[in-house]
């Protein structure tokens, strides 16, 4: 699937690198005892700390240091036993202590992979380069005023772990493959809610291009914070034409921090992060070095839920799945569960098929969420045993279905309100069949002359007549006997 | 009055509680004495209401049974602790109005031991200076004189020169002061009073206004080592706001005073006398090594090899760390705001505005140090030859129990003396910057008076967390120098029929 | 160490210090006398030496995961030189 952009002058790829700022999941902030939770009222979870106010010191949150160890196993890294946080200075009108507190050459995990599944069921890794811990900023709002703007500080300090790949990916869609599965195993492991609406999970893309076959890399440029995985896709797009246009048109690409506009779907310069970088990185002298023991790692690593990749492995070889199923059912943790349930003690096959037939349609079609199934696992279960035991045949099941969705009843309950048990009874098959094949004896005679296909047409004719509950291999069978003989 | 404003803090202490006289007596007496010398500038924000308000609390709970380590001692706050609902400035015009909403650990432990504060205290800005020329809010003026020429205005040292002044003129029992590169001990030198710099991480920072993180320590400055004693045991403690304070028992260090330093060897480096130390300072060195040996010590030569290096290493690590820790005032939460037609431009004029001269090019240094392509070279190599110093020491250690230095290369030098040249008033600090790069307790003492009539000050230096050493033989070379000398009354005190003093 | 004038100026800018053109002769004279002071640092031997990173032998105190601050939204803005609707303001930052 190589991605090749046709230029004036030859063939040209793209090379990218992504940082995912990912929220930590805690109760309070990095380095302060306030609260992290999404959308309160302005500067109503600060704490002077936060603020940057004289005299105010950060004491580090024990719960973050263990979901970064956590999510770096997740990513089977390195963890930094010791690690050291430095103050990145800059001024800016949302990071009230004139810097940031970050991690800079001792991060907490260092080298990891990400997997990615290609749709062609085949997997291609992607190098991490590092995790680190860092403070978010607050949140400057520039349009509720003419001339000025307005600073809430409630996500100032809140952690966020900068998760930096290596400049692995060739294509805007192995961006997106990237980005999905990073959320994918992020929310296994509970250590980031993975809500790009939010912000609690953002994106800067790197990007540079270079002639196909040249292992150069040229210079790139970061566009900053962009918040879906389609923006992530367009921004790329949008960047790497741009700088083959340059490039072909006798220009340079100077290193720069650029903005994506999702409504023009293209990128342009910031201005205001033109003047030169110089963050002053050094260790913050208010932090002693982050030392960790490894029984801490170990505990951690004790209680690391099965990943998607794992699972992944054993649902294709446990259920015999293919790739693509498995792979879509492990996507998210909920899911997975919710067909090993559906599957347990049952045929796995047609336990997936259903999971991902009608009971994805109908989640789609009904706009609810796996939180909140139109249908739950137990009674998904207990519709595919009545068809396993006889009592519903696959279509009156698919009916049944569309009724649980509809009135959220149990199947059993819906098959005896309805009358739709299957009929297995011998006497009213036979007395059924016998009154077909008695009405239509010309097309007995058709079938007994070898035209065998005819068969159909009578199943469906008892079918029919019995509102579709008679068990159909049971017809198939009367049926052959007495007009075959 | 005289007699109430002369007493030490264990004499307070002690008739306080025979209820010789109140905590409300003892205060306004004390209150007095700040009105009476409000010439030093030694404070920026007098509270007298509310040091009396809080005298007559502790009276009752005094009477209740519950007076505190302290209760009811007049003290004085430097202004780089913040103070709830009192105006809190580090003397710099940028945070002028600042009411910090919270009181600094330090100050709240004071306060929780019963002691009570009269204001704050006049420094030089951010604690940047030797000097205290630096304020906002004025020079601080050092109440001694110099016998020759008794009309010169002297400098009290800093950074925490307003507590030295107010200390020796007798407005406080004693003051906070914090120390960065000699901040306590230099001015106590100048001024003929007792303060110590704790071990790195025994005082809390929390709500302290930062200077250089790494460094800046609280302590107590006191007339006698006694009183330092009393006063670290209210201030020191395991802080868990504060991730570099550390958790360790206060001992009582009052008890440390036993006299006894029979078999204590006494370190003196060979380094600390640099070409142009002044004779007189050299002398009193001298016979505080003698006053030592007589009291049943033994004096071992060192060497300190790195000495030399300790002020550059200073003046690259302290203003990188404070061109950072100085980057929140900016005009948007607190302090003064210059209006600016862009955010950057309000930055920009609001910090030129705000800051002085000597914070403004500790800024420019400490930006420049830790800038790209400049960091290996200065901060970092800084960073090395620190803990190089830091190895001199642990190794001295090994030997001695507790090291004697001058605390300052002269004596209190007059206001707008030698302050063309920056590096030059760094100087000051020669004595007391290689303590604070290693973090260990150094103390200083007035040993003697110089023969215009100023006091000199001698240094102590422990181990970390080895306080009770440090005053211990402080307490026995306290008695030896036997150290009476006050300063002069200027203006008269008012004590007397025709205001002259008693 | 000798500090241009340009120099000077960028690092003000850096540290938001507005400087007057006709200081900055003078501030870079002061800062360079300032860096040639330092610069003996240069003839120590720090080969092998790790940089020290804090004075206190530990290391770093790790908090519970607890909310214990905040709701305080007056307090927070009380010293503040402008704010509005509960929000710190500034001048219109344009990107």
């Amino acid at each position: 699937m190589a991605y090749i952009i046709q230029g004036e002058t030859g063939d040209w790829e793209v090379v990218i690198g992504l940082e995912v700022h990912a929220q930590v999941i805690s109760h309070s902030k990095l380095f302060s005892g306030a609260a992290t939770e999404f959308g309160a009222e302005p500067n109503t979870q600060v704490s002077f700390v936060d603020a940057g106010f004289p005299g105010m010191l950060p004491v580090i949150n024990e719960v973050c240091v263990a979901q970064a160890v956590k999510t770096g196993l997740g990513l089977k890294a390195r963890i930094n036993l010791t690690s050291v946080f430095a103050r990145k200075n800059y001024f800016y009108a949302d990071l009230p202590q004139g810097y940031q507190i970050s991690q800079f050459d001792k991060p907490i995990v260092g080298e990891g992979e990400v997997i990615l599944d290609l749709p062609d069921g085949s997997t291609r890794t992607v190098g991490i380069e590092r995790l680190h811990l860092e403070q978010d900023a607050g949140k400057s709002i520039h349009d509720m005023h003419p001339s000025k703007s307005f600073i809430d500080l409630n996500r100032s300090g809140v952690a966020l772990m900068e998760i930096v790949s290596k400049p692995d990916l060739r294509s805007p869609e192995e961006a997106g493959l990237y980005l999905t599965k990073l959320r994918s195993i992020l929310r296994y492991l509970e250590t980031c809610d993975g809500n790009m609406q939010e912000g609690s999970m953002r994106c800067d893309a790197n990007v540079s291009v270079r002639p196909v076959g040249s292992t150069e890399l040229r210079t790139r440029c970061e566009i900053k914070n962009v918040n879906s995985i389609r923006y992530v896709q367009q921004a790329i797009e949008f960047e790497a034409r741009r700088h083959i246009d340059v490039y072909e048109t006798g220009g340079t690409i100077s290193q720069e921090t650029r903005l994506f506009d999702s409504i023009k779907v293209e990128t342009r310069s910031m201005r205001s992060k033109e003047q030169a970088h110089d963050y002053r990185y050094f260790p913050d002298p208010d932090l002693l070095p982050l030392v960790i023991a490894q029984d801490f790692v170990d505990g951690i690593k004790a209680g690391l839920p099965e990943l998607p990749d794992a699972k992944k492995t054993r649902f294709m070889a446990e259920y015999g799945l293919n790739a693509y199923d498995a792979g879509v059912l492990v996507a998210e943790r909920i899911s997975a569960e919710f067909f090993e349930t559906v599957a347990k003690g049952r045929d796995a096959k047609i336990a997936c098929n259903w999971v991902m037939g009608d009971f994805f349609a109908a989640l789609n079609a009904t706009g609810k969420t796996m939180e909140n199934p139109p249908v739950s696992a137990k009674d998904l279960g207990a519709l595919i045993d009545l068809i396993g035991d006889g009592t519903l045949s696959g279509r009156l099941a698919k009916d049944v279905f569309a009724l649980m969705v509809e009135t959220g009843k149990a199947p059993g309950v819906l098959v005896e309100e309805k009358g739709l048990k299957q009929v297995t009874d011998t006497g009213a098959i036979e007395a059924a069949v016998d009154a077909v094949i008695a009405a239509n004896p010309d097309k007995v005679q058709q079938v007994k002359d070898g035209k065998t296909t005819l068969l159909g047409w009578f199943v469906g004719q008892v079918m029919k007549a019995t509102q579709g509950k008679a068990n159909p291999a049971m017809v198939n069978e009367m049926l052959s006997k007495k007009v075959l003989g | 009055m005289r007699t109430l404003t002369n007493l030490t803090l264990a004499e307070g202490r002690d008739k306080l509680a025979k209820g010789e006289f109140t905590a409300v007596e003892l205060t306004a007496a004390h209150i007095g004495a700040v009105e009476a010398r409000r010439d030093l500038n030694a404070f920026i924000v007098e509270t007298p209401e509310l040091a009396l308000e809080e005298a007559k609390a502790s009276d009752l709970r005094r009477q209740a049974g519950q007076a505190g380590a302290m209760d009811g001692l007049p003290i004085g706050i430097k202004d780089l602790f913040c103070t709830k609902g009192v105006q809190t400035t580090a003397a710099s015009h940028i945070l002028e109005g600042f009411k910090p909403p919270y009181d600094s650990f330090v100050s709240a432990k004071l306060k929780a031991a019963g002691a009570i504060s009269l204001g704050k205290l006049n420094l030089d800005e951010f604690a940047m200076g030797s000097s205290n020329q630096t304020s906002y809010f004025g020079a601080v003026e050092n109440p001694w004189k110099r016998i020759s020429d008794p009309k010169a205005k002297l400098v009290p040292g800093g950074s925490s020169g307003g507590s030295a002044a107010a200390v020796a003129a007798r407005m406080v029992m004693a003051a906070t002061g914090t120390d960065t590169g000699g901040s306590i001990r230099q001015p106590a030198a100048f001024c003929g009073i007792t303060g110590i710099k704790p071990t790195y991480g025994r005082c809390s920072r929390w709500g302290i206004v930062a200077f250089a993180s790494s460094l800046d320590q609280a302590g107590p400055m006191a007339r006698t080592v006694r009183d330092c004693a009393i006063m670290l045991g209210s201030m020191a403690g395991f802080d868990p706001k504060d991730s570099t304070s550390v958790n360790m028992a206060v001992p009582d260090f009052e008890a440390a005073l036993t006299g006894d330093i029979r078999g204590l060897k006494i370190g003196i480096p060979k380094e600390y006398r640099p070409v142009g130390l002044s004779d007189e300072v050299a002398k009193v060195w001298d016979q505080g090594i003698e006053w030592l040996r007589a009291a049943g010590a033994t004096p071992v030569e060192i060497t300190l090899p790195h000495t030399k290096y300790a002020l550059a290493t200073y003046y690259i690590i302290a203003p990188a760390e404070c061109s950072s820790n100085l980057a929140r005032y900016d005009g948007l939460r607190f302090g003064q705001r210059v209006a600016g037609k862009t955010l950057d431009e309000m930055y920009a004029k609001t910090r030129a505005a705000g800051f002085g001269a000597e914070v403004r090019r500790r800024i420019l240094i400490g930006t420049y140090v830790l800038s790209a392509g400049y960091y290996d070279a200065y901060y970092a190599k800084a960073q090395k030859v620190r803990r190089l110093i830091a190895e001199d020491f642990r190794k001295a250690f090994e030997t001695v129990d507790v090291i004697l230095t001058p605390t300052a290369p002269t004596a209190a030098f007059g206001q707008g003396e030698g302050t063309d040249d920056p590096v030059t008033m760094w100087l000051n600090d020669i004595f007391t910057i290689p303590t604070s790069m290693a973090g260990l307790p150094g103390l200083s003492l007035p040993a003697g008076l110089s023969a215009d009539g100023l006091p000199l000050g001698l240094q102590l230096i422990g181990r970390p967390f080895d306080e009770e050493t440090v005053f211990k033989v402080a307490g026995v070379m306290e008695t030896a120098a036997n150290f009476t000398a006050r300063p002069p009354q200027h203006p008269p005190c008012g004590c007397g029929p025709k205001g002259e003093c008693v | 160490m000798s500090l241009d004038k340009a120099t000077v100026r960028n690092i003000a800018n850096l540290a938001r210090i507005e400087i007057r053109d006709e200081d900055l002769d003078h501030l870079a004279g002061e800062l360079s006398n300032i860096m040639t002071f330092v610069e003996q640092l240069s003839e120590v031997n720090t080969d092998g030496i790790e940089p020290m990173t804090s004075v206190a032998a530990m290391t770093l105190p790790l908090r519970k995961d607890v909310i214990t601050d905040g709701g305080q939204p007056e307090a927070v803005l009380l010293n503040a030189p402008e704010a509005e609707d509960g929000f710190f303001t500034v001048p219109k930052v344009v990107e």
